[in-house]
């Protein structure tokens, strides 16, 4: 195209743009050659188990960390060259917090926003919007080394926003918090979306992908098994139902009931019947005489697609 | 847009900023350790274990306190600079991880180095012109060119600072700290000149005397406040303590890029 407006406008509504993007450490691959495309507004997800390369990817593109090989532009950059630029306009949240524990929750956002350049005043103001965004008022001045792991998520997640990133980054921002909290995060996140910030969000939870994710890739050993939405993938890698069959670990096989579904997994506890119809799959096992423990019929998940490409439980 | 990355000058002062956050919460915990403990060495040695010591040609003809002084100056901000090279540098990787943090911002791994080294100055620097004063007030110090010792001896301390908070980044357990106190910098308080005059030593020892910051950083902090220091060694002794310095901070910047973009 010879319009430069209309190269512009391409270039910066693409955030994130990696090809064959690679990560080593040492002689061992942790990222192997992936592609990811993210537009602005976007809300984009890493789901995969422990080990995936998802955090390695994170860090990649939040610029602290130097890829291998391959290809990566952030906001239009390259981060080889353009690390500070790039960080200028991102927010980041870290899988593992790195709050400045011995200073206060309003320290914490004040000291922050002035590694960004944002003077004195600006970052007083912008504390206390944030303060009040992640619900810590009430504990400004008090200091973070006591609070709890939902708080110190919030206060760091405020903390990322304080330089009003274009691209926020948020490496399993509610890992290890009860429901409460992590209802209370989705929904900061949510407002984030609506209010037109792009997300990139990794996480082993289905139900956060699903919730939070507009499209999303299937990460395993370093490599992305799928990508599309999270109804794209259920459609495209599952059936409609699953029927769930209970057995004492280790008494099933599954050779009785292979043939009542278009696919079987056979797990440890459980045989999953994958099939658009679950209570007549259900019946049909009756009638052969088995007797699960229990059984449940139920919508598929992407826990179900994440089985049937990987051959694994996400969360084990 | 309200955010810019910073420019490389005022990088560090941001992070000293951060420091001083911290240390206007915080500083009581640290003045015992600053200024009571060699306040209380200059009392037992100086006054206490001085009074036995005649003048002579060893203590350049002053009684034992004042020739004590300003080495203790010297003494006092090496050991100031352990803590805040090693434990301090290493909780900064490792517990707290605030470096970690603030690599995420604009601020690249060298200028948090930079910021680290500028803060640590700071500290000495006010450190031991407090430690002054209070000796002036003990009536172990007199000579005005004695404010001349302040620099050389937080020169002497960023000299230990800079190698130590490089090799700190290294370190991915805090196991060797002790060591270095008691192996190295202790025996380089008390063998080079400070307490008593170098040549009451065998003469192999001296070259390794002359090796640490301390006996550099003595040497000029005692000429200064007695008027015995020529240009020349002046100068070989700034250069000297100087190299140190920049030795630690181009191996600090390497083991900062290593550490902290991985
Ligand atoms: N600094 C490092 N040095 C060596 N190996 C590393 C390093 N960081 C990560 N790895 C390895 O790379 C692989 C991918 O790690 P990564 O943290 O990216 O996974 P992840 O998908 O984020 O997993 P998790 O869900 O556990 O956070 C793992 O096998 C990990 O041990
Ligand atoms: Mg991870």
């Amino acid at each position: 195209m010879s319009d430069p407006a209309a190269t512009v406008t391409s270039v910066t509504s693409t955030l994130v743009n990696a090809k064959g993007l690679t990560k080593h450490f040492g002689s061992f691959e942790a990222v192997r050659g992936i592609d990811v495309e993210v537009s602005r507004g976007e809300a984009f997800g890493f789901l995969g188990p422990n080990g995936a390369g998802k955090s390695s990817t994170m860090r990649m593109v939040s610029c602290v960390s130097p890829r291998t090989g391959g290809e990566l532009r952030v906001l239009g950059l390259d981060p080889d060259t353009d690390g500070p630029r790039i960080r200028a306009r991102i927010g980041v949240v870290p899988q593992q917090d790195n709050l400045d524990t011995e200073l206060t929750v309003r320290q914490n956002l004040q000291v922050y926003g002035r590694y960004f350049g944002l003077s004195r005043s600006a970052v007083r103001a912008k504390a206390t919007e944030l303060m009040e965004f992640a619900q810590l008022s009430d504990r400004a001045d008090a200091e973070v080394e006591p609070l709890s792991g939902g708080m110190k998520r919030r206060l760091t997640i405020a903390r990322s926003l304080v330089n009003d990133p274009d691209l926020l980054l948020l490496d399993e921002p509610t890992t290890g918090l009860d429901p409460q909290a992590r209802h209370l995060l989705w929904d900061r996140l949510f407002r984030l979306k609506q209010s037109g910030v792009t997300l990139i969000i990794t996480t082993h939870y289905m139900d956060e992908a699903e919730q939070l994710c507009d499209r999303l890739v299937v990460m395993d050993g370093g490599r992305i098994a799928a990508e599309g939405s999270p109804g794209e993938l259920i459609r495209r890698y599952s059936t409609k139902e699953v029927l769930e069959l209970r057995f004492p670990p280790g008494e099933q096989s599954g050779d009785e009931v292979r043939d009542l579904a278009e696919r079987i997994e056979v797990l440890p506890d459980r045989v999953l019947l994958y099939t658009s119809d679950g209570e007549a799959a259900l019946a049909a096992a009756h009638a052969r005489g088995v007797r699960p423990v229990s059984s449940l019929v139920r919508r598929s998940t992407l826990e179900d697609v994440f089985l049937r490409l990987t051959g694994r439980t996400l969360v084990d | 847009m309200s955010t810019h990355v910073v420019s490389p000058w005022r990088a560090p002062l941001i992070a000293v900023e951060h420091h001083w956050t911290w240390y206007r919460r915080n500083w009581r915990a640290t003045v015992i350790s600053n200024f009571l403990q060699p306040v209380l060495f200059l009392l037992a040695m100086g006054v206490g274990f001085g009074s036995q010591v005649r003048e002579g040609e060893a203590t350049g003809g002053h009684p034992y306190l004042v020739y004590l002084a300003p080495a203790l100056l010297v003494i006092t901000a090496v050991q100031n600079a352990v803590f805040e090279s090693t434990w301090a540098v290493f909780s900064a990787f490792k517990w707290q991880r605030t470096y970690l943090a603030a690599v995420a911002t604009p601020i690249t791994p060298a200028q948090v180095l930079h910021g680290q080294l500028l803060w640590i100055a700071l500290r000495l620097v006010t450190g031991t012109a407090v430690f002054l004063l209070i000796a002036v007030a003990l009536g172990a110090i007199s000579s005005p060119m004695a404010v001349l010792a302040v620099p050389f001896a937080a020169l002497a301390g960023m000299a230990f600072s800079a190698p130590a908070v490089a090799f700190t980044a290294t370190r991915e357990k805090p196991d060797s700290f002790n060591a270095i106190f008691r192996f190295l910098v202790m025996p380089m308080t008390l063998f080079t000149g400070g307490f008593f005059p170098l040549s009451q030593l065998p003469a192999w020892i001296h070259p390794l005397a002359w090796l640490t910051p301390v006996w550099h950083g003595i040497e000029l902090a005692r000429g200064a406040t007695f008027g015995t220091l020529r240009l020349l060694p002046a100068l070989g002794h700034v250069a000297y303590l100087s190299a140190l310095v920049a030795l630690g901070v181009l191996l600090g910047r390497r083991y900062f890029r290593r550490r902290l973009a991985v």
